[in-house]
């Protein structure tokens, strides 16, 4: 399974020029402010735009690749595109919508009452367009593409015209059509909560260039790019359940080897979840305090400071077994403790500023 | 076909296509005439092959109105087609329909308001139709008459103002008719479009 996109297009005043490959697709979340190039990059995925330049390949099936002349227009490429305006056909029911795709589809393993379940759309099937709400709209509109057979799923900033509400109503359904379907999904946003929920590579985009690319928890915790300027900024790790102590109301989480405690969590062993350590509250230590009502003790080495550009204060990314944490100090700090890279610290994290972000 | 495809000779083809509307009804009726007589180009190649006679005869007077309709319904349907969405149709698109396919079943049904208005101004158009057709197809009782023509007929004979007003009244009837009827159709295509 691999995903690798390369586009080269000049505009009349930019120049577009990304590529990346991404070997586990999952979700693929190309992240960056408005301008950076990320709906280009879905046009030309589905073939709505064709760029002086450019190769798109699923899992070894070519869609596009203009050096070698091959070119394969939208209708016959089944790529599915949930646009941001759900775009479903007024004049149709719901389930007629769903099925627009589905019939124009060869045979493939997407059965209609699946995703009607996994949508949670049944009861919506005979109404009309106009009489949904947004949320609604939306989660019809990832069905009808999904019901294509499409070999990838493209989605461009599919929440952003949702308020907060409808938002927390559809994420839930985004996390379980990942986990249930294996289709990789390339996903436009640049909300950086829809970011932590659901991606698992991450290419992030600035003015047309790609300025990084790799698994969500390498990226995040980068000290030297722009995401560590955010006041959200803070490390994302993806773990599993390992224990639980009722007694002491703890749930016990492991990320490639480094484990955390959070209070208790109503999940099973073995379930997988998202954590997120926000910069801001990760504390760095010399020598182990005692007596402390810190949980999470952690001893690592310092991986990179960077100036941050905001409070004067400085960035400092904490190497770990499997990612990274970052920790937002003041430079007197970093002075004190005698950080350079290298130098061996200890994080403290309190177990609850740990942000479990569900499965 | 004119909204969507660009080829060359497109503005051209775009501008005979609306030539009846700007130049003088009895031009085009006399144009007709030339084209469609018997001994002209087309004329003659009917008759010849197909034994079909277009001057003065009902046929006639219905190619003469069909002519002057054209543009204007042209117009409309075009508004109309301009108007879809087009990110419905890449939508279509991108579910796997081809451009025929997007045409009939999605911007021929988003459209059919417009082009419902399309036929309902055609059908006035027909309905006043004079100056082609008196040229090209005259002015026969039964035959080639259209109802502007039997009331100008009317008119012209003496004590026949009562006549004109009956045939007045029936294009009345039939102008409100249409409209109504459009009106009518026009709501249940806009509910069903949920507009």
């Amino acid at each position: 399974m691999t995903l690798s996109f390369q586009l080269t297009h000049r505009f009349p005043t930019t120049t577009i020029d990304v590529a990346f490959e991404v070997p586990e697709p999952g979700v693929t979340v190309l992240f960056g402010p408005s301008g950076a190039g990320k709906s280009t990059a879905i046009a030309v995925a589905a073939g709505l735009l064709r760029p002086d330049r450019c190769r798109v390949a699923v899992n070894g099936t070519v869609l596009a690749d203009t050096d070698a002349g091959r070119w394969l227009p939208p209708e016959r490429r089944r790529v599915g595109l949930v646009f941001q305006d759900s775009r479903l056909f007024p004049h149709m029911t719901v389930a007629t919508n769903l099925r627009f795709g589905l019939r124009r589809a060869p045979p493939g393993p997407v059965r209609f009452d699946d995703v009607v379940d996994l949508l949670g759309i049944g009861a919506l099937l005979e109404r009309r367009p106009h009489t949904l709400s947004g949320g609604e709209r939306q989660r019809v509109a990832i069905g009808r593409a999904l019901l294509a057979q499409p070999h990838l799923l493209l989605m461009d900033e599919p929440l952003a015209s949702l308020d907060t509400a409808r938002k927390a109503e559809i994420l839930p359904y985004l996390t379980r059509l990942k986990t249930t379907l294996n289709l990789p999904i390339l996903y436009v946003t640049h909300a950086f909560d829809e970011v932590a929920r659901l991606a698992d590579s991450l290419v992030l985009l600035e003015a047309g260039k790609v300025i990084a690319c790799g698994p969500l928890s390498e990226v995040a915790a980068r000290a030297d790019l722009p995401l560590a300027g955010r006041d959200d900024a803070g490390a994302l790790l993806l773990c599993e359940v390992v224990a639980h102590d009722t007694q002491r109301e703890l749930t016990r989480l492991e990320s490639s080897g480094t484990r955390f405690w959070v209070p208790l969590l109503d999940q099973p062993i073995g379930a997988s979840c998202r954590i997120r350590i926000p910069a801001r509250e990760v504390i760095l230590a010399g020598r182990a305090p005692e007596l402390i009502s810190v949980q999470n003790v952690i001893p690592a080495t310092v991986r990179r400071i960077a100036e941050a550009t905001r409070r004067h204060s400085v960035l400092v990314e904490i190497a770990l077994p499997g990612g990274a944490l970052l920790s937002r100090v003041t430079s007197d700090a970093i002075a004190r403790l005698g950080l350079v890279p290298g130098a061996s610290v200890l994080a403290l994290v309190k177990s609850t500023s740990i942000e479990v972000l569900g499965i | 076909m004119l909204t969507r495809c660009r080829f060359p000779g497109r503005s051209l083809l775009n501008a005979l296509v609306h030539l009846p509307l700007v130049v003088p009804p009895v031009v085009t009726g006399w144009f007709l005439l030339i084209v469609f007589g018997i001994r002209g180009p087309a004329g003659s190649l009917l008759l010849d092959w197909f034994g079909v006679r277009l001057v003065f005869t009902t046929a006639g007077a219905s190619l003469a109105c069909a002519v002057m309709t054209f543009p204007v319904m042209v117009r409309s349907i075009r508004l109309s087609l301009d108007a879809v969405d087009r990110g419905l149709e890449q939508a279509a698109r991108t579910l796997g329909a081809g451009w025929l396919d997007r045409f009939w079943n999605v911007t021929l049904p988003l459209a059919s308001p417009g082009v419902l208005v399309g036929g309902i101004v055609g059908y006035a158009t027909c309905l006043g139709e004079f100056g082609a057709v008196i040229t090209f197809a005259a002015n026969i009782p039964g035959q080639t008459q259209t109802l502007p023509l039997a009331i100008y007929s009317a008119l012209q004979a003496p004590g026949g103002e009562t006549k004109a007003a009956e045939l007045s009244l029936v294009a009345i009837a039939l102008a409100l008719v249409g409209l109504l009827l459009s009106e009518w159709v026009g709501r249940r295509l806009n509910a069903m479009l949920g507009r």
